[in-house]
């Protein structure tokens, strides 16, 4: 929703810290993920992910978030799909070329990243997007990814 | 065949097949080389023995030279190329964009094709296009050949392309309707280049259907073969290629030769002079990954060529 979407940018601070609690929470349910099993849960997940944010920031399922890297505007409502900025069309009001009507998602994002405290994230150069993720649960990937990560860190201390 | 007559210039494969030749069509893939000598190194050696080459595009869901630049590259230096069109990595502005910049280039045929998935190639999270599929990628260049963008604005000259498309020969069951053969000829087909067809008797049984129902007198079928180049890799080809099915006693002859090379060289060339006496069949399509030379040699021992001069 429109109005939703730009309330999530102008608290881009506040869901930055609830993403954090909630990244931190994911993290801890990954042994119990495991045990369920990642293939049994992404189909309730992704449900639950594209309800969730579809509602707060328009998400369009693309496997890949990057809200944390786009001051909580999803990239994926700019016309163009772009993943790395605005294009040059963007109008002086801040309107998209393609929708006027619609702010540039790449304006809002900049805006949103500066209430954020790792907001400049944003100047990272996001790898093409991987079509075959698409529809599926970010959040699951994230925290198989994240546990890895974390494993890899606790056998480096050993 | 009237839809063929519109075609402006045409080019040696349409006149051969107009004049009831045998044609005969083979495969070149592009390089990974930004060198064109790469280009006339491989299907240089067809040239004069083939009345078209066909260029492949983006085979396998990897990438190589642009199909339209070896097309060119081909053109530009007597080869006539049948350009391999997918749906799967432009959408329809560039489609077009690149017909038009085909003919300019000399191309006077394409080949429309729906393409390998991406997922099949070694960059598998690329995107899939597919903003046409086959059918309207067909009735796109019968529409543009006709002298006008599908939105209506004319184009002068027209490209006159001479349009194939894809089928694959296969066992049928008697409910079996032509529909999608239809479609694609009332979308602009003018001729079809097939899947790899080893199987004389299926492919016998394929075209006598056709030929009942009136699909031959509306385009030219051209049969897909190559020459197999061992025992292991005809099997590999069975179980991994979508619609091959080569006979096992082909594969017990390759398996049983001292060289399977020139064995699967002679098996082709038998398949090449059964084709001849097919009823419906217009010419062959020889296909062989990386094995221009060997489809050289075959069309060569084959007599195919010999047979047509002395007809003439």
């Amino acid at each position: 929703m429109y109005a939703v979407r730009h309330w999530s940018v102008r608290n881009a601070r506040l869901l930055e810290w609830l993403y954090n609690k909630f990244f931190s929470l994911l993290l801890r349910l990954h042994p119990l993920f495991e045990r369920i099993g990642y293939s049994r849960l992404e189909a309730p997940m992704a449900a639950l992910e594209r309800g969730i944010k579809g509602f707060m920031f328009d998400c369009r399922m693309c496997g890949q978030c990057a809200l944390r890297s786009s001051g909580m505007s999803c990239p994926m409502n700019c016309p163009k799909s772009l993943r790395n900025g605005p294009c040059g069309g963007v109008r002086l009001d801040g309107g998209c070329e393609v929708i006027p009507d619609m702010r540039c998602v790449w304006v809002e994002a900049w805006e949103g990243a500066q209430r954020m405290d790792e907001g400049m994230v944003i100047t990272v150069v996001q790898d093409p997007l991987d079509q075959r993720l698409a529809e599926t649960s970010s959040w699951l990937r994230v925290t198989r990814e994240g546990s890895m990560f974390a494993d890899q860190k606790n056998e480096g201390r050993e | 065949m009237d839809d063929m007559t519109e075609s402006r210039r045409g080019g040696g494969l349409q006149a051969a097949l107009r004049r009831g030749d045998f044609a005969l069509t083979a495969e070149t893939s592009p390089p990974d080389s930004a060198d064109p000598a790469r280009v006339l190194e491989r299907a240089g050696m067809l040239k004069g023995l083939a009345d078209a080459v066909n260029v492949t595009d983006g085979a396998g869901a990897r990438a190589h030279m642009s199909a339209l630049a070896c097309a060119a590259i081909l053109a530009r230096d007597g080869i006539e190329p049948v350009l391999q069109f997918t749906v799967r990595d432009r959408n329809r502005l560039a489609l077009q964009a690149d017909l038009l910049g085909a003919a300019a280039l000399g191309v006077p045929n394409i080949l429309c094709l729906y393409g390998d998935d991406p997922t099949a190639g070694d960059q598998p999270d690329a995107k899939g296009v597919y903003d046409l599929d086959t059918r309207d990628l067909l009735s796109t260049a019968r529409c543009m050949s006709r002298g006008s963008f599908p939105g209506g604005r004319a184009i002068e000259p027209p490209p006159g392309l001479f349009i194939g498309a894809a089928d694959a020969p296969r066992p049928l069951d008697e409910n079996w309707k032509p529909d999608g053969i239809v479609a694609k000829i009332d979308a602009g087909a003018n001729f079809f280049q097939t899947q790899y067809c080893f199987d004389m008797a299926v492919l016998r049984r394929y075209m006598a259907r056709l030929v009942d129902e009136g699909i031959t007198e509306r385009a030219y079928y051209l049969i897909g073969i190559g020459p197999l180049t061992s025992a292991k890799s005809a099997r590999w080809m069975n179980d991994k290629l979508f619609g091959v099915h080569i006979p096992e006693p082909l594969i017990v002859r390759l398996e049983g030769a001292a060289d399977q090379r020139a064995e699967g060289r002679a098996i082709c060339a038998e398949l090449l002079a059964e084709l001849r006496a097919i009823d419906g069949v217009s010419g062959a399509h020889l296909m062989a990954p990386g094995g221009e030379e060997s489809i050289a040699r075959v069309i060569g021992d084959s007599g195919v060529l010999a047979a047509r001069s002395s007809a003439a």
